[in-house]
């Protein structure tokens, strides 16, 4: 079997006296979707947070092996850009576009660290500064298509339909280059007719790019029909990991979700 | 029909005009009242009090007090209509001005940009024939601010970084010039470069430390660092010559002509002039930049920033140390153009007076911090005429601008709308 793209090893995070992560255990394959879910304050975005460089791990280990062929790099502690560089790439919960860019150039600021112009080629404008320009604008504005924004190019992200924002996170995201996409909550806000729509786009991403993608989600129709294996946490612990199927049927998941009966 | 329309669309402003953010005409007319004996109220010292201090006596103008409110009980109508019309145009104010949409026809007409261009370089070159010494110099001066204002543009504008003491880098491109000529002679020329260098290096130099820093933090760190350079300045004697500063500093020379003083000043005018359109020429091609869209996100979300993969230290510091590098040249040209400098040239007003540029005339937009340093700038010089109250008019202007254009006199969003425009339609058509 290969060697997971992403494992995460009993990472602990405190806050202060609050443990939001107790010993979290996560693998991701390469090309899985895999789905992260759990109640409320669950501590699933401190979790996505760990990862990306956000947060640092009070204690344990975040391994990334792009390439899937065993050679893991330790990650915790590491800051958050060259997380992204090494190819982690992550959409955020309450959407954290660059408002007053327009659609193309929050996709063009996703290619900044794949891109090397300095600020001598910027002032010159050499050949190599306008080729890699030029590819960048090309590659970005295929993006845009690919989540279905082209319309929208030249239109300020702040202007763009909160659903479309969602995507354009995603194309952002996806253009630093990514073995593994991190999706916080694409679907919140959503009708079902845009959840369908993205879901299909997910799943198009993961087939088109051949990287794996772990989601947040609460939208328990999209994560059961389309993720290969499901984490759950409570209180900032896994409870259980399993196919869509296998959780649907854990009482433990049932519980943490519904609570106890207090009598029982 | 037509007539009746317009009678009543006439008859309905002046309604509107006179009850705009008020009930009735009533209630507007106890507004304006009220607000008229507070600004007698208010100006009663400096409009009706005269001090005679030869004589000893105090004059009473009394009849000044019925004009002050008159014209406020008439003005503050005025003032509620333009407040409330731009409540109204809450919705349009994110569109193009009128000024806004003429500038941009202009520029994407081809034949219409060269000639404008053409003509705005003819004025440009004829400036110091047509116009005498005194109003050279004060053109200079502005050109020296559009400069300041264009660099700290990159920091605050750009980058979002608040910078409050940016005149202690024009301070040290100034000094090195005036020591560095003082003691070895070093020409114009070559100072230039060297105050651009210096001034890069120091901004590295403070901005390393401070740039962990960010918003009201950043601004109050920065203004330390101003005031400990101009203290500096003003306390180590032995170097600096302290608050006496440094005088018959070299003019630039020209292949060791000699010349007047109205040459020099009209040679510094050209000199200005070029440095004016490489400045511009430099930060409009920075801002379109992979660079420049990097110090767009870091100013927008530094979070999100971040995330996207970019190095907010290294980015932060490179607009800290670019901005730096305009300051340093343009403090070489002050001195060289005062031919003499102290530290009171350098003081926190200075920095105020760019970062007023800078925000009035539009953050991130370069035609908006020219307009900023032209008009913050040459109005206060030619408000000389009215003494006493230049300063009184000057920050009523720039009140009045916060209030009714508080983006900034030209803004700077359709200049990116632009410039991706131009580029998709290449990136669609290969």
């Amino acid at each position: 079997m290969n060697n997971p793209v992403l494992n995460v090893k009993a990472v602990c995070k405190d806050f202060g006296g609050v443990r939001a992560l107790d010993e979290a255990e996560l693998s991701v394959n390469d090309k899985e979707i895999v789905a992260l879910i759990g109640p409320n304050g669950a501590g699933k975005t401190t979790f996505f947070n760990c990862i990306t460089g956000i947060y640092t791990p009070t204690s344990g280990d975040v391994l990334i092996d792009p390439a899937a062929k065993g050679q893991a790099v330790r990650i915790n502690g590491k800051k958050p850009n060259v997380v992204t560089e090494l190819g982690m790439a992550r959409t955020f919960q309450n959407i954290r576009l660059f408002p007053s860019m327009t659609a193309l150039e929050n996709v063009m600021i996703g290619t900044h660290c794949r891109t090397k112009a300095s600020v001598w080629g910027a002032i010159t404008r050499n050949k190599a500064t306008r080729e890699e320009e030029q590819a960048v604008i090309k590659r970005s504005y295929e993006l845009l298509q690919l989540v279905g924004l082209d319309e929208f190019v030249n239109e300020l992200a702040e202007n763009i339909p909160y659903g479309k924002q969602r995507r354009l996170e995603i194309a952002r995201a996806l253009a630093t280059d990514p073995f593994l996409l991190l999706l916080d909550e694409p679907a919140a806000g959503m009708n079902p007719q845009e959840t369908k729509e993205l879901e299909a786009l997910i799943c198009q991403i993961r087939d088109q790019f051949g990287i794996s993608i772990m989601l947040i989600e609460h939208d328990m129709k999209m994560v059961m029909s389309m993720s290969d294996r499901i984490y759950v946490l409570d209180y900032g612990r896994m409870i259980a990991t399993g196919t869509p199927q296998e959780i649907a049927d854990n009482p433990a998941v049932i519980k943490a979700y519904l609570g106890e009966d207090d009598d029982a | 029909m037509s007539n009746l329309t317009q009678e009543t669309s006439q008859q309905s402003f002046i309604s509107f005009f006179l009850t705009a953010g008020c009930d009735s005409v009533a209630h507007a007319v106890k507004k304006s009242f009220i607000v008229a004996i507070w600004f007698v109220f208010l100006t009663f010292p400096i409009m009706v009090i005269q001090v005679n201090t030869i004589e000893k006596t105090v004059v009473w103008h009394w009849n000044k007090i019925g004009y002050v409110a008159i014209a406020v009980f008439f003005g503050s109508f005025l003032w509620r209509w333009l407040l409330a019309r731009k409540e109204l145009k809450k919705d349009e104010s994110t569109e193009e001005t009128r000024i806004e949409g003429l500038l941009t026809r202009i520029q994407s007409h081809p034949l219409l940009k060269l000639a404008s261009l053409g003509v705005l370089a003819l004025a440009a070159i004829l400036y110091p024939q047509v116009f005498d010494l005194y109003q050279t110099n004060i053109m200079v001066s502005c050109l020296v601010y559009i400069v300041l204002g264009l660099g700290l543009n990159i920091v605050v504008g750009l980058a979002g970084l608040l910078d409050l003491g940016y005149v202690a880098f024009y301070a040290v491109g100034a000094y090195a010039y005036a020591l560095s000529n003082m003691h070895w002679g070093i020409g114009f020329w070559f100072a230039l470069p060297l105050g651009a260098v210096l001034g890069t290096l120091l901004g590295l130099l403070l901005g390393f430390p401070v740039l962990r820093l960010r918003g009201d933090y950043l601004a109050i760190v920065t203004l330390g660092f101003g005031e400990i350079i101009r203290l500096v300045l003003e306390n180590w004697g032995d170097i600096t010559m302290g608050p006496s500063g440094i005088s018959n500093i070299a003019r630039p020379g020209f292949f060791g002509m000699k010349m007047s003083i109205m040459d020099s000043t009209i040679y510094m005018y050209y000199i200005m002039i070029g440095l004016v359109i490489f400045t511009i020429f430099c930060v409009n091609r920075l801002q379109n930049s992979r660079i420049g869209r990097a110090w767009l996100a870091l100013r927008e979300d530094e979070i999100a920033c971040q995330a996207m993969g970019i190095d907010k230290m290294k980015t932060k510091l490179l607009a800290f140390a670019l901005g730096a590098t305009w300051a340093g040249m343009a403090g070489v040209i002050f001195a060289a153009k005062t031919t003499f400098i102290n530290p009171a040239s350098f003081t926190f007003w200075e920095s105020a007076m760019i970062l007023s540029i800078v925000v009035i005339g539009g953050m991130g937009s370069i035609r908006g911090v020219i307009a900023g340093a032209v008009i913050l700038i040459l109005v206060p010089e030619y408000l000389r005429n009215f003494a006493e109250f230049r300063m009184l008019l000057f920050g009523a202007i720039m009140v009045l601008v916060m209030v009714f254009r508080p983006q900034g006199l030209i803004s700077a969003k359709r200049k990116i709308y632009k410039y991706e425009a131009s580029n998709t339609a290449s990136a669609a058509n290969e």
